[in-house]
Order: structure tokens, then sequence, then C-alpha cells
């Protein structure tokens, strides 16, 4: 459970001053990560490359008729604004969700391991399960349905197309149930790894609990947090699926736009184009994401 | 919970002296019942719509066009799981599925456990780079990789086969196994290794009698790990094939024009393994994702 917490600290001072003779780490070392090096290189730089050259390719030579292919398509920029909307209004309802979650488990109530055990399973769920699952929920004869007819209400038409705002909403509770465990996750862990003792002082200073939450705990919990949120941000520009499963074509995402353009409207340029996009956008954050990790691993030592 | 048996505890010493505050008591108990409230009710939001599918996954056809649909099992039948196994591609695409996880697990082990080994043992020039490299490649989206594989395999005739998801599988998950199986091998102390060595063990002796045995458990939850990646892949998967689909890719392009019976079993049977996952997995992912994700 705590090795490489208890590791770390013994293993860090070890590294570049003790350790293997040099010469023969470089060369062992070399020998051991050179077939992922090369997998590595294979099937992604490859890619990259040929995404490329296809994003801007054209019967005659290089052009950027794709990129105007795609801005032209109907749906190209409702799926630009649904993923940002998303993105935008998800990431705050899972991280105090996912906080409020990690503090109860934290405070050790009657049966923790059963929630945790509970609250953890959507992490091996994939949006398209999610939104079948949802799907059973908001669909016209669904349960959601069945429990207002039940008490007497009329039904809503909850995924269709001309009522965006319950479609949105039902998207977003798919993703907040699919995704929120994987913020939890990673909040305890880094919950456990700050000493109880600095918010028992607080506390007999008389700090109240919010206080304490605000000055203290958050303080502490900043890398993880930085680690969750950058994490949660790049996969959430993946999501296509749970609004696949619930609405068709109704909500578009740019990567279901991208599966579209391949799979129905068999044009692969266009869907490189898209693909770029979203590799744009997902770059500039894990930019991001490499930025706080410098930070992070320089801050404790 | 050592406060309020600790404060009982001290109560009979006080028993004489007729003002004890009960009030601080009285609001620690108020607060375990609100504790306990909120935890039931975020168990809801979490378990009740996979009550929910599998109530519908193992209902019937007749009684899912039923409205208001019934809460409560009533009328328990294997018709709808049935028929969703022996439509076209079900089967084929499970048997997939499970090839296609198996195979990439394999692999990653394989290419991965010897690098994560060296990212933990030894301190070789260019180990900050090769991490912030398996970083980088955990941040590319699936989709820049899967329509130009595509291309590239439609060349090579690998375009639809097994191997062609397991070869994409294994690249998105290789970073995150190097990670993992790096922070294991940390867990396993040097000294072990160091007296197997004085005792006369070659480096693999060492490595393979005294170090690996110590590292299985942490490996094998990285593999869980990879399996499930692997299983809950659909992007890749449905842009790779086009008749050995992986069982998510199946759904996923039938998913237009099949029944909602159809889409209920499917979601059902995706589900089910995630609640057996996260059982083996679960004192695991707060290791994995605290230390490792870093």
């Amino acid at each position: 459970m705590a090795a490489p917490a208890d590791a770390r600290p013994q293993v860090a001072p070890a590294g570049p001053k003790s350790g293997a003779p040099r010469r023969k780490g470089n060369s062992a070392a070399l020998l051991l990560i050179a077939p992922s090096i090369v997998f590595m290189t294979l099937l992604f730089g490859w890619p990259m490359v040929s995404g490329f050259l296809q994003a801007f390719g054209g019967p005659e030579g290089l052009t950027t008729a794709n990129f105007t292919r795609m801005s032209q398509d109907p749906y190209f920029w409702s799926s630009v604004g649904n993923t940002l909307l998303l993105i935008v209004v998800m990431i705050p309802i899972q991280f105090v969700l996912a906080l409020a979650m990690a503090l109860l488990i934290r405070a050790k109530p009657r049966g923790a391991s059963a929630y945790f055990y509970i609250w953890a399973i959507p992490l091996a769920v994939s949006d398209l399960a999610a939104g079948l699952v949802w799907l059973t929920v908001f669909t016209d004869r669904g349960y959601l349905n069945s429990l207002l007819a039940s008490v007497g209400l009329q039904p809503v038409a909850w995924l269709a197309y001309d009522n965006y705002p319950s479609m949105f909403g039902a998207v977003l509770i798919a993703e907040v149930w699919r995704a929120t465990s994987l913020v939890f996750v990673i909040v305890v862990a880094g919950l456990q790894s700050i000493p109880k003792d600095y918010e028992e002082a607080a506390g007999v200073f008389g700090a109240s609990f919010w206080n304490r939450l605000w000055h203290v705990t958050l303080p502490l919990l900043r890398p993880s947090l930085q680690t969750a949120l950058i994490l949660r941000t790049i996969l959430a520009f993946q999501t296509f699926a749970v609004a696949l499963a619930l609405t068709g074509q109704n909500f578009p995402l740019v990567v279901g736009e991208t599966y579209r353009w391949y799979t129905g409207l068999q044009d692969p340029n266009v869907a490189s184009a898209l693909a770029l996009v979203v590799m744009a956008v997902s770059m500039v954050t894990a930019v991001g994401y490499l930025k706080l990790l410098r930070d992070q691993s320089e801050a404790p030592q | 919970m050592s406060h309020a048996t600790t404060s009982k505890a001290a109560e009979p010493a006080a028993g004489h002296e007729p003002e004890v505050d009960r009030r601080p008591l009285a609001r620690q108990r108020r607060n375990r019942v609100l504790l306990q409230v909120a935890c039931i009710l975020i168990t809801l939001f979490m378990a009740l719509p996979i009550y929910l599918i599998a109530l519908a996954a193992m209902s019937s056809r007749q009684s899912l066009q039923k409205f208001p649909l019934s809460f409560i099992p009533d009328n328990f039948s294997t018709e709808t799981m049935q028929t969703f196994l022996q439509s076209t591609g079900i089967l084929g695409g499970l048997i997939n599925s499970v090839q296609v996880g198996v195979f990439t697990l394999v692999l990653s082990l394989i290419i991965g456990v010897p690098a994560g080994y060296a990212v933990a043992r030894f301190a070789f020039r260019g180990r900050d780079p090769y991490q912030l490299f398996l970083l980088f490649t955990r941040a590319l989206p699936i989709v820049v990789l899967s329509v130009p594989l595509a291309q590239l395999f439609l060349q090579t005739g690998l375009y639809d086969t097994v191997p062609a998801v397991v070869l994409l599988h294994t690249a998105l998950a290789l970073p995150t196994t190097i990670l993992i199986t790096a922070s294991v091998f940390l867990g396993v102390p040097r000294d072990v290794e160091e007296a197997a060595r004085i005792f006369g063990c070659s480096p693999l002796q060492a490595f393979l009698k005294v170090v690996l045995p110590m590292a299985v458990p942490g490996i094998a939850a990285a593999s869980i790990f990879t399996f499930v990646m692997s299983w809950n892949e659909v992007l890749g998967a449905s842009i790779l094939t086009l008749n050995q689909r992986t069982l998510p890719a199946q759904v996923l392009s039938s998913l237009a024009e099949s029944p909602l019976a159809y889409r209920f079993a499917g979601g059902f049977l995706l589900v089910l393994p995630a609640l057996i996952f996260i059982f083996f997995m679960r004192r695991y992912l707060t290791n994995m994702w605290g230390s490792t994700i870093r």
C-alpha cells in the first residue's frame, strides 16, 4: 500500500549520486528502454507525420482545402461549441464533487471501503458504455419518464434534438458520472500524502472546517488537483461516444465529427484535418501539463 | 469514531459532577449522521444507473415495451441478452475484444517492464527526456494516431485484423505501463537485490528470483489496467477494423439502426467487467493514480 510513497524519499537521493557505475548503467539501461523507444517512435512518430501530410494533402500537392471543407461543415462549429461548453461546465462540477467525495471517505464513515469501491466503478466504464447506461434513464420511455409518470407528471422528451438544455444536461450528467471517479481517486491519493498534523494543529488553534479546508488542505492538495485538472481537460477533448450513444448526431462533439468524416463520409483527409485540430488543442494543454509538472517536482525538494 | 469512544469513556469518571456539557457529543452524533446521509446519496448516484441498466438488460422485450417501466425485477428474463449475443458480429466481437486485450497486455508487458525497471534503477543519461517523451505521448489523442495508422495498415495488409488493434492499443498503454512498473520497482528495496548479488546471483538471476516476485502484485495491477483500457477503447478500434471489430466498436457502429433492447444489453455487457476489475484493483487504485500519474 505505502510502498511507492515510502520509497520515494530513499530513491530520489540514490538516483544520480550513488547507484550503479555510470557507464555500465548507461548501456544496460539503454538496452532495456530501446524496444520501447523503437516501438513508440514507429507507432507515434510515423502516424503524426503522415497525418500531417494527409490533412494538407489533396489531388495536386499541398492544400488547405481540407480545412476549408472542415470549417464549412454545418456540424463543425456546433461540435466545437458543444465540446468547449461541456468542458467548461463539467470540470468545476467534477472537482467539487470529487473533493467532497474524497473528504467524506477521509472522515472514515462506516462502510468506507464499500463506498470507495462503488464510487470507483465508473473509472473502468468507457464513455460509450456510460452513454448507454444513461440512455436507459433518459430515453423517451426510460426510467426517468417512468418515475415522472408514476407520480402523475407529464413525460419529457429529454433527448429530442429541439430540446438543447435537457440534451446537454443528459450528456453532462453521464460524463460527470463516468469521469468524476478519476478525479476522486487522484484526490484521495493526494489526501493520503498530507500529514494529518497540519489540519489538527489548525483545529487546535480554532480554525473552522471551511477555514481548514481553504487555508490548509486545498493548498497542500494543489499538486494533485493540477494533475487531475490537466489530465481531465485533455481526456475531455476526446469525449464523443457518450453523446453519440445518448443523442445520435444531435449533439456533435469534435472527435465524434472525426469519426463521422472517416467512417460515414469516407474522407480521411478532412478526418485528419479535424484530428490535427484536436491534437493542437491537446498539445497546448499538454505543454501546460509539463510546465506544471516541472514546478511540482522542484517545489518539494 | 475514536473521539466518540474516548469521550464516552471519560463520562463515568466525571459522573458525579452534575453539569456535563453534552452539546459537543450531540453535535458529533449529528455530524456522523450527516456524513452517512451524504455517502448514501453519492452511492445512489453512482450505483443506481448500473442497477437500472442491469434491470433493463435482464427484462424481456415485452416488459421493456411497457410504460411506465417497473423499478423492481418482477419478470427476470435472459431473452434480451440472448438476442443481443446472437446478433451478427457480437460473439465475434467479444472474442476479438478478449484477444486484443490479452495480446495488448502481453506485448505492453514485454516492452514495458524492462523499460520500467531501467527508469527505476539506473540513473542513465537521457532519463528525464525519456520520461518527458512518455508523458508527451500520453497526451496525444487516439484519433490523431488512428486515421494515419488505418492508411498504413491498408497498405501493409494489416487493416481489419486483431494485430492492427493490438499495435494501436499497446502504443496507447505503453507509457502508463512503463510509469506504473517504474513506481512498482521503486518500491522494491535496492538492498534485497544487492544481497542476492553478494550471495552469487547474476544480475538477471537477482532480477528474476528476488525483484520480480516482489513486484508481481503491482505489475498485475498495471496489467489489469491495460486490459481495461483496451476493453474500453472504441474510436481507434472502429477506425482500424471493418469486419473484425471489437465488442465496443461493433456496438458503436450498429448504434444508429439498433433497437433499444440491443443497446441496453450491449451497455450492460460493456459495464460488467468494470465491476470485477475495480473489485480486484481497489487496493491499488490510489497508489497507481497517486504516485505514477505525475
